[in-house]
């Protein structure tokens, strides 16, 4: 159930008892009306549409939607242009898409459908991850009844436009969220990102054509977008962080879920709608946006661009605010923290994922990530020593933007935000020699 | 930024502040190599597509400055354009020459890079370079000394990986070394069309492997070996044989076909060890056959030829001469040359034919499959280096029937061969036996046995000259070990023969060929000294009529009328 503070859009049906995967409730509700409505506009006013609305995208770097659509995508080549929805959801503390495909399947193909007319798109690729079977499951008989009731395939609702989607399915790897990671898997290839410049999929992308990669929830919104108009849309939100998030609120609060907002203030969406920390605890830490962005201290206070200093209770939690806080909001997957967290066990638990999913390709990464990962498990399993956190730091600063992908930053980033702000704690655990807990799971520790 | 070297097609790029004047897009790892500027590189190679995994080469890139709202260039004080640097380093290998584009080699920040990425790539490698094959021409060990720290901070357990993986018949893996750079894997994707290298696993326990079922057996697998950076990849025929530092290594080429692969020959104290591609951009590349790597085992074959023998009794070079020059003097001889011979001894063979009035010279062809690449389908090194220089006017045959023909008609009754078995090429043991035969030889062939005089000659390792390839390019090749002291060089052999039977004095070493050779023909103005390393293209349109046998390959395109006449 929706709490009052959200504004659920994407959301709206998908946890109620009368919805069901079914097209015909999706049609019962209104569904594929913005893509009738789609079909009747030319491809440039759906991408203006888009541009207007200041829709971000919801993956991970929130780059504009419409600019990505309208400036980016090469329509000069001749090449065909191909569609690809990214939905190889892996950041650690994200789970927003895995809804929205599980629950409302019709909102993303339909979503797909209409953001594949407005680029010129014929074939149209959903790439979701392995780990998600059920998903899978779901979507393809969502592309089936579209199919079945001609909202795909050839001429679509009499139209003329033609457009196929195949679901493909990852076989497991973080990586593949990496746009041209996914490209090079979906091309059948390992899923070793490519060298930018020059591959840039809006250029040279799937099949070296010009590619447009979205997120899950970047794709959703499109059908709303359509439906209200791109400048009605531009309402919602705040300006330049326009329409809600989904942000994926998991840990140590007492309502840990998945809400839809509108930018509200960390305090209310802590507080409020998840309910605050659990009883007795205090809060500790707060990493904003998936397991890869730097941790808020919630004792910590910041300057926003004009020198005024807030808190982190008055964080404004979108893009902007975040930014402002000096992390990112990254594919929107919040972890709380609370007093009982060791915050070196934290960051190893992060680092043995960021080395577990290493694609491999690049040497700063690869070795770095791994490294890393066997100082912090040697720290919170007792062998720490005090010049530890520098070789980390320093470790840390040789991988960030050193690699072909960003995911350098992965490791770069949780080390330099958790070693800068919990600096002390972590002295006093290695001094004392008492980092990690006696239970510390050997199972992160790779054989 | 010279205004008046504007049409020139070229463009300035900055390497450290030092204008260079280069082609738009040209790699700048080439760029700055060109100024003498080493971008330190393990994965980049200029015969492959760029991966830009190793990140080594990072490096600070620059544009001039533009005001973002008027588009004015922004200016330092002295009124020389700002370059705004990028914030991050860039991969060397990844950047293409653009106009004013400014590269830092060697600040602060690159130094630092490559400092990490060579600590990184320490952490878990086995450092057991005592043992390694690759020890002295490692870059790894090379650049670990140059840009590393020095010291190693990494304290934890290293990841361990197979030491001994077979991955084909010649070539051995060791994955602790494995830096994976994926250079073996591109090259067999992108030159030897042998797709069958790849990576497994993830993260740093990735692991370089063939695929199911496959082999790495293709007839290129050794140039793995060779773009190989560090010791991962190695040769079984060379490993653990000798520290590279003892060899010396010498110009040459290879003689298995037409092609004329660059090489390079690496030898101590008179043994060959190894066989290596030498880089020739207009020719080979970087590569050559994993079969023209073995040829060094003639050297000391079973079938090697120590002495000069007359009948049956082994005798020193002169007496052989002796009576070869008295065997020549008799009416009827036939000369069967070899495309094998160096263009200098085609050149004295051609005089001793003109002086013995031969009734027929020959050359004996090999043909075989060519693979599009650096095997063509003449296997003989020089059939172009004898039309040149006049000893045969057609392309060889197979088989040398119409010599059998004469001989059986009579017309033939002395044969002067040269490196060929008759046997082999189709004179029948009978045949032979009818006619008095002088044989130069390095190995003991069938028709050696039944020779009236052996001269025991040197093989393309022990002697120096010259051969044409396939697209007429004549290249040098030098003398890397000694031959047997029985043998004698073989253009020595042929000046004796020559300047007996014509009793004049006649050159009896290469550079005292070529004044002979420069002075006047299709080698005018050429001279042995005055040829390239990589060679010099001649004029062979006047036997652009001749059907020769080569397709398409590497870097050679046969003429319209030779595909039509197939």
């Amino acid at each position: 159930m929706a709490h009052p503070k959200e504004n659920r859009i994407l959301l709206k049906h998908a946890d109620e008892d009368y919805y069901s995967t079914d097209i015909d409730c999706y049609l019962k509700y209104g569904g594929y009306e913005s893509l009738k409505k789609a079909l009747t506009m030319k491809p440039e006013d759906i991408r203006l549409e888009v541009k207007a609305s200041g829709l971000r995208g919801r993956g991970g770097a929130g780059f504009p939607c419409g600019v990505k659509w309208h400036d980016l995508v090469d329509r000069k080549s001749g090449k065909p242009i191909y569609l690809i929805c990214n939905a190889d959801e892996s950041e650690p503390g994200t789970f927003k898409d895995r809804q929205l495909i599980h629950k409302d399947p019709h909102q993303l193909i339909e979503g797909t459908i209409i953001s594949s007319f407005a680029n010129d798109v014929k074939l149209a690729f959903i790439y979701i991850r392995e780990e998600m079977p059920l998903g899978a499951k779901i979507l393809q008989k969502a592309v089936d009844e579209a199919h079945e009731k001609g909202f795909l395939g050839k001429d679509i609702l009499g139209s003329g436009y033609e457009l196929e989607i195949v679901i493909h399915r990852g076989a497991g790897a973080y990586i593949c969220g990496e746009e041209t990671g996914l490209i090079e898997s979906l091309e059948g290839k390992r899923a070793y990102p490519r060298i930018k410049p020059p591959f840039f999929p809006a250029a040279k992308g799937v099949y070296q054509c010009p590619t447009v990669v979205n997120n899950v929830e970047t794709l959703c919104n499109v059908v709303h977008i359509v439906r209200m108009g791109g400048e009605d849309f531009g309402k919602i939100g705040r300006p330049n962080n326009t329409g809600t998030r989904i942000w994926c609120v998991s840990g140590m609060v007492q309502n840990p879920g998945y809400y839809e907002i509108e930018p509200i203030t960390m305090k209310e969406l802590l507080y409020d709608v998840c309910g605050g920390p659990l009883p007795g605890r205090k809060l500790k830490a707060v990493v904003p946006g998936g397991g890869s962005m730097k941790i808020l201290d919630v004792d910590e206070t910041y300057k926003d661009r004009d020198g005024k200093e807030f808190g982190f209770d008055d964080i404004i939690v979108d893009y902007d605010g975040i930014m402002a806080a000096g992390s990112m909001s990254g594919s929107s997957g919040m972890m709380v923290m609370d007093d009982s967290i060791d915050i070196l066990e934290a960051l190893g638990n992060i680092l043995a994922f960021y080395a577990h999913e290493s694609c491999g390709q690049c040497t700063p990464c690869r070795e770095g990530s791994l490294w890393t990962k066997k100082i912090t498990s040697r720290m919170c399993t007792g062998g720490a020593r005090e010049e530890d956190l520098d070789l980390l730091l320093d470790l840390g600063k040789n991988i960030g933007g050193r690699t072909v992908c960003p995911m350098g930053y992965s490791t770069t980033w949780p080390i330099e935000s958790y070693v800068g702000k919990f600096r002390e704690e972590m002295e006093a655990k290695v001094k004392s020699n008492t980092c990690g807990m006696a239970d510390f799971d050997e199972r992160l520790i790779e054989k | 930024m010279s205004e008046e070297k504007k049409d020139d097609g070229l463009i300035s790029v900055f390497i450290d502040g030092q204008e260079v004047r280069t082609k738009p897009g040209t790699n700048i790892i080439e760029v700055a190599a060109s100024v003498g500027k080493e971008i330190p590189h393990y994965c980049y190679h200029p015969k492959l597509s760029v991966s830009g995994n190793c990140r080594m080469c990072l490096i600070e890139l620059g544009m001039p400055g533009r005001d973002r709202a008027t588009g004015e260039p922004i200016l330092n004080e002295d009124g020389s354009p700002k370059i705004m640097f990028f914030p991050g380093p860039a991969i060397g290998c990844g950047t293409n020459a653009a106009p004013n584009m400014h590269v830092k080699t060697d600040s602060d920040m690159v130094k630092e890079c490559r400092e990490g990425v060579t600590e990184f790539l320490l952490a878990n490698h086995p450092l057991d370079c005592p043992i390694c094959d690759q020890a002295g021409e490692c870059r790894l060990q090379e650049f670990s000394t140059s840009h590393g720290a020095g010291y190693s901070r990494f304290v934890e357990q290293k990841n361990v990986k197979p030491k001994r993986t077979r991955l084909g018949p010649r070539v051995m893996l060791d994955d602790e070394r494995c830096i994976l750079c994926s250079r073996c894997i591109r090259f067999c994707q992108e030159v030897a069309d042998d797709d069958v290298l790849g990576f497994t696993d993830r993260g740093s326990y990735s692991t370089l492997t063939c695929f199911p079922g496959k082999q790495l057996e293709n007839n290129y697998s050794l140039n793995t070996v060779d773009i190989c950076p560090v010791g991962a990849l190695t040769s079984t025929d060379f490993r653990f044989k000798m520290r590279v530092w003892f060899l010396k290594h010498v110009k040459s080429i290879d003689f298995e076909t037409s092609v004329g692969c660059n090489t390079d020959v690496w030898a101590r104290e008179g043994k060959i060890y190894r066989i290596t591609p030498r880089r020739n951009d207009e020719v080979n590349d970087t590569w050559m056959p994993d079969s023209g790597r073995e040829l060094y085992k003639l050297v000391d074959g079973e079938n090697r030829l120590p002495h000069c023998k007359a009948g049956e009794a082994n005798v020193s070079a002169s007496d052989a001469l002796a009576k070869a020059v008295e065997l020549l003097k008799g009416e009827g001889v036939a000369i069967v040359g070899s495309g094998r011979c160096s263009v200098e001894e085609q050149y004295a063979l051609k005089a001793i034919a003109e002086t013995t009035k031969a009734v027929g010279v020959y050359l004996v062809g090999r043909y075989g499959d060519d693979d599009g690449i650096l095997v063509s389908r003449d296997r003989n090194a020089n059939v172009r280096g004898a039309l040149m220089t006049g000893l045969i006017n057609s392309l060889p045959e197979e088989s040398l029937s119409d010599l059998g023909a004469k001989i059986d008609s009579g017309e033939v009754k002395v044969v002067l061969s040269v490196k060929e078995d008759l046997v082999a090429a189709g004179l029948s043991k009978d045949q032979i036996a009818k006619v008095k035969l002088v044989s130069f030889d390095t190995q003991r062939y069938a028709s050696t046995d039944l020779a009236g005089v052996v001269i025991a000659g040197l093989t393309p390792f022990e002697r120096s000259g010259t051969v044409i390839n396939q697209q007429f390019r004549i290249q040098k090749f030098h003398k890397a070990v000694p031959g047997p002291a029985g043998a004698v060089d073989d253009l020595v052999a042929l000046a004796t023969v020559q300047a007996n039977l014509s009793e004049e004095s006649f050159p009896s070493t290469v550079a005292s060929v070529w004044k002979q050779l420069g002075e006047s023909g299709p080698f005018e103005g050429l001279s042995f000294k005055s040829i390239p390393d990589e060679g010099v293209l001649l004029d062979g349109s006047a036997f652009g009529a001749l059907p020769f046998a080569e397709g398409k390959s590497l870097h050679f395109e046969p003429k319209q009328e030779a595909v039509a006449a197939e």
